[in-house]
């Protein structure tokens, strides 16, 4: 008798898991806050949004107004800047064949953080008013500019020592990147001091001040980055022996990673630019994943969109409510637990390396 | 018709030549056994031919110049097996063979049952189906090599390039190994390049050898043409002798 094995790919229960998540992160989200909503009532309220349904949730219009104007923007926002990040630290440790790859340990983030800064910096003088209020669409493609233009400068850094990348050579390359841009980002701040407190607001994450808008700024480039990402995932791991095996496997090693590259970058610019620097959600959320779900790329990477939003969302319930009256910076949250994690997962690389 | 016809090939690698100008002929069906001191060149040149390398030169697989095939086109004609394959971490084995398919899956598809059938029986073939399920980095030096092997069957190519294939294993298993790619060489009428570092296996199981030096072809022929006294001694710098065995010329080294 022989036990048939299936390729690996995403099991089924794992999808349910992943929606399961979103929906808790989604109604836990719109539930809690300064004001308690009755979890029955957000669920219907919800029913409410699909176009047809009309049904009575028992909450006051005034609760509605908080459910629908100020906590789903944000929720939803939260949702798919954790679903951006997590998509793209599962993208660059693929591409990079790099446990250690992450939107921010790239300097990615900070590209587009210099890029938002220079767009917030330089828009000030023009609006008078509060620089960050409402960002305009073209506020990602500066972003996007500037993640690009970090990505190339670590990979070009990242070999300067000798043709060979190791994870550490590029992650210091990395961290010297994301010093540099942000010193560039600090001294475009000291010369745009009329400027500093929407700019610093922003930095540390501001879901806070989420609004529709926002998510109608993210939500094309979100789409564009998710669909190509994700039709990559059987490339991703062919790559995951190496470029040579896999060019003769049929494979175009290097147009399949600038295509990737390009996207990550993308999703990653646009995720900054609505809610500042929100760190370790590339590395926490692929990692468990791969540690729950198996190696295989076809399941990373569409749960790392599910758990990462919904993961993101609930950060930031426990930012807004976890601080008493001043809300933390969502930026902190993940810190708090993305730092510990980022050492569980360098023993546990440096193991692998050892075997 | 040749199925690998090699004519002139020179390759650099960082700028320095490496392989000077090598002629080589392998007729379909045929195991042809490259060997050559360290740095002779042979792992440079069997990568070239295989389409990993830039060359100057000409690389005709089945006719058809290699740099005139598309990738996918290249990676259904011959199929390599690298000196040290990398091993995906936590990959299962049947996942890893099931990559043998690359070339047979469309752009943004999956793979079709078709390519699902064909690994299974390529694990059956390499008694591999009990470890299907297996993580590969799990696996010992015999059965990894045996994995790597069955990758390369599935992408169902006429062609098999073999870079050191025995070198991580002990003599019971290199033989294990050769013998099943001698098997396989009959059941599916495959022709075989390696290079190989045991000179007397490598005469025990080749057709013809060719004997490579500073990246130049200064011996050719077989075992028996190439594995001489003179020849060793001049391009390894080691004295050995050569006897007669069962299979083939014995080489044996002699302390100097």
């Amino acid at each position: 008798m022989t036990v048939r094995v299936r390729p690996a790919g995403l099991r089924p229960a794992w999808l349910v898991a992943g929606v399961v998540a979103v929906l808790v992160a989604l109604i836990a989200g719109l539930a809690f806050g300064s004001v308690s909503l009755p979890l029955s009532g957000v669920a219907l309220e919800l029913l409410n949004l699909i176009p047809g349904v009309r049904v009575h949730s028992g909450l006051t219009e005034r609760e509605v107004a908080i459910l629908t104007e100020l906590r789903l923007p944000r929720v939803v926002l939260g949702l798919l800047v954790g679903a951006m990040l997590a998509l793209a630290g599962a993208a660059y440790q693929g591409v990079f064949r790099n446990p250690l790859a992450d939107p921010h340990l790239l300097g990615v983030a900070a590209g587009a953080g210099l890029g938002v800064t220079a767009v917030i910096s330089l828009r000030a003088g023009t609006t008078g008013g509060d620089a960050t209020a409402n960002l305009p669409f073209g506020v990602p493609v500066a972003a996007f500019a500037g993640a690009l233009l970090a990505v190339a400068l670590t990979w070009l850094l990242g070999a300067a020592g000798g043709r060979d990348r190791t994870p550490s050579t590029l992650i210091l390359s990395g961290v010297a990147v994301s010093s540099f841009l942000a010193a560039g980002q600090t001294y475009l701040m000291q010369q745009h001091v009329e400027t500093l407190r929407e700019v610093y607001s922003w930095l540390l994450g501001r879901l806070a001040t989420a609004g529709w808008h926002d998510v109608l700024v993210m939500l094309p480039y979100a789409v564009v980055t998710g669909v190509i990402v994700l039709s990559q995932r059987r490339e991703l791991d062919v790559l995951t022996v190496g470029d040579e095996e896999a060019s003769a496997l049929g494979l175009h090693p290097q147009r399949s990673r600038y295509l990737l590259i390009v996207a990550a970058s993308l999703g990653t610019a646009a995720a900054v630019s609505v809610s500042g620097l929100i760190g370790f959600v590339g590395i926490i959320v692929p990692h468990t994943m791969r540690l729950l779900a198996g190696p295989s790329y076809r399941s990373i990477l569409p749960l790392s969109v599910l758990f990462g939003g919904a993961f993101l969302a609930l950060a930031d319930l426990l930012a807004r409510t976890a601080g008493g009256q001043a809300e933390i910076p969502i930026g902190v949250v993940t810190a708090f637990f993305g730092a510990p994690f980022f050492i569980v997962v360098l023993r546990t690389s440096r193991q692998a390396a050892a075997t | 018709m040749s199925a690998i016809r090699v004519e002139g090939l020179r390759v650099s690698l960082d700028g320095t030549p490496i392989v000077l100008g090598v002629d080589l002929d392998v007729e379909r069906g045929e195991w042809v056994t490259v060997i050559g001191p360290n740095g002779a060149g042979k792992s440079t040149a069997l990568r070239a031919i295989g389409g990993l390398l830039p060359f100057d030169g000409t690389v005709e697989l089945d006719g058809s110049p290699i740099d005139r095939l598309h990738r996918r086109e290249r990676a259904k004609t011959i199929a390599t097996v690298a000196q040290s394959p990398v091993v995906p971490p936590g990959m299962r084995v049947f996942d890893y063979v099931l990559l043998g398919r690359t070339p047979y899956v469309p752009p943004l598809g999956r793979e079709s049952a078709n390519d699902l059938a064909v690994v299974e029986q390529v694990l059956e073939e390499l008694d591999l189906t009990r470890f299907a399920g297996r993580r590969l980095d799990t696996l010992s030096g015999g059965e990894r090599q045996r994995a790597f092997l069955a990758r390369a069957l599935a992408q169902g190519a006429g062609i098999l390039l073999l870079d050191e294939p025995t070198s991580a294993l002990d003599i019971g298993h290199q033989q294990e190994v050769l013998e099943l790619v001698d098997r396989l060489r009959a059941e599916r009428a495959l022709t075989v390049l390696a290079t190989m570092h045991d000179l007397t296996t490598a005469g025990e199981y080749a057709d013809r050898m060719v004997l490579l030096a500073g990246g130049r072809v200064v011996a050719a022929g077989t075992a028996r043409d190439v594995l001489t006294e003179e020849n060793l001694a001049k391009h390894y710098r080691v004295r050995v002798r050569v006897i007669e065995g069962e299979h083939g010329p014995l080489v044996v080294p002699v302390r100097g």
